[in-house]
């Protein structure tokens, strides 16, 4: 249900893991990892949007029914991201496609 | 979404009663007494938060759709441009990003102190403590953001006629730009919106209108400021950090 009430020290402790989230992107985009920066830069934020989501705006304790709509968000996110780039990733690969 | 309660118990209606007229009756004839925010077409408080929260989600979700265009045209041009984009991010300040970035997530804290003031009952001026609490730190993002773009006009960084690039990709360099004025744009446009409904919460709470039993606006309006954070927990690194090895300066 919507109405949980978490504790205060729950909410330090997740305010603590963003910032401590933050310092790492920052210092990993420090060091040259090639692409893999980008792997350790999108899994940190992925990480960070999770403490959130679930704590801060509450999803963890909210009905199932809530976990499907947010989900089905990043859902349709991937297949806009999957289907647009597998067009323009493989333009050219039949002779005479690519314009 | 149902408790278990038909419509019948809750409102015994004309077939076992006359109707009735005034409020007064009816609220002799209700078997419990409802909160005077309670909507007569839901159940109880609990449902009535589980649907605004639900539809609350919805919205979430074109906005996600919404910004999730600009992450499209972002991935599809760095996938084109990876060089110039390098080198157009190593000009952002990676430390104004990252203060930015600090100054959100506190007040993603402050709000959800917010919101647990109301589901706590607490005093309507701690409630208001914690929501203004969260407008100044909103303020102070769009104080660096206000900054940061006069330093883009003044090193002629805006996309147009005016834009100029001494580096290797003038092009994607543009496009980086362009951007990057387009995602923050749109992202301080919502911090700005989200201000404005901070400020209409706050005068509620500061009236009084949030205890334990209903605090849905405080609950709805908060889901609203931290989807707006995690936009720039994505904005951050994709813009401001991929060029610290490009080399050029900072």
């Amino acid at each position: 249900m919507s109405g949980h009430i978490a504790s205060t020290n729950l909410y330090y402790a997740v305010f603590t893991a963003l910032l401590v989230g933050t310092g790492l992107t920052y210092a990993a985009a420090l060091v040259d990892f090639g692409f893999f920066n980008n792997v350790v830069m999108l899994a940190i934020a992925f990480t960070k949007m999770m403490l959130v989501m679930l704590f801060f705006m509450g999803v963890r304790w909210n009905s199932r029914l809530t976990w499907v709509v947010a989900g089905s968000g990043f859902f349709f996110l991937l297949i806009m991201f999957a289907i647009t780039m597998s067009d323009y990733m493989t333009r050219g690969w039949v002779p005479g496609t690519l314009k | 979404m149902s408790n278990g309660h038909t419509r019948a118990e809750h409102f015994p209606g004309p077939l076992h009663h006359p109707p009735l007229t005034s409020g007064e009756a009816r609220k002799h004839h209700v078997p419990h007494e409802h909160h005077p925010k309670l909507q007569h077409h839901f159940d109880s408080m609990d449902q009535q938060l589980e649907a605004s929260t639900l539809g609350m989600w919805v919205f979430l979700v074109t906005e996600i759709m919404f910004f999730g265009g600009l992450f499209m045209a972002y991935l599809l041009y760095r996938w084109a441009n990876p060089t110039a984009f390098q080198e157009a991010s190593a000009h952002l300040s990676k430390g104004w990003g990252a203060i930015n970035t600090v100054v959100l997530i506190v007040s993603s804290l402050t709000m959800a102190m917010a919101v647990r003031s109301a589901q706590t009952s607490a005093k309507p001026k701690t409630q208001v403590m914690w929501l203004v609490l969260t407008m100044v730190f909103g303020a102070a993002f769009l104080g660096v953001k206000y900054v940061e773009y006069g330093q883009k006009f003044h090193d002629n960084l805006v996309p147009g006629p005016h834009f100029v690039w001494t580096g290797q990709y003038p092009a994607g360099a543009e496009i980086f730009y362009s951007l990057y004025f387009c995602m923050t744009g749109l992202h301080a446009i919502h911090m700005i919106i989200g201000l404005g409904i901070m400020t209409v919460i706050a005068i509620m709470a500061w009236r009084g209108s949030f205890d334990a039993r209903y605090y849905t606006p405080v609950e709805v309006g908060g889901l609203y400021w931290h989807f707006v954070d995690i936009v720039w927990i994505f904005l951050f690194p994709l813009l401001y950090l991929i060029g610290a090895h490009y080399g050029a300066g900072h």
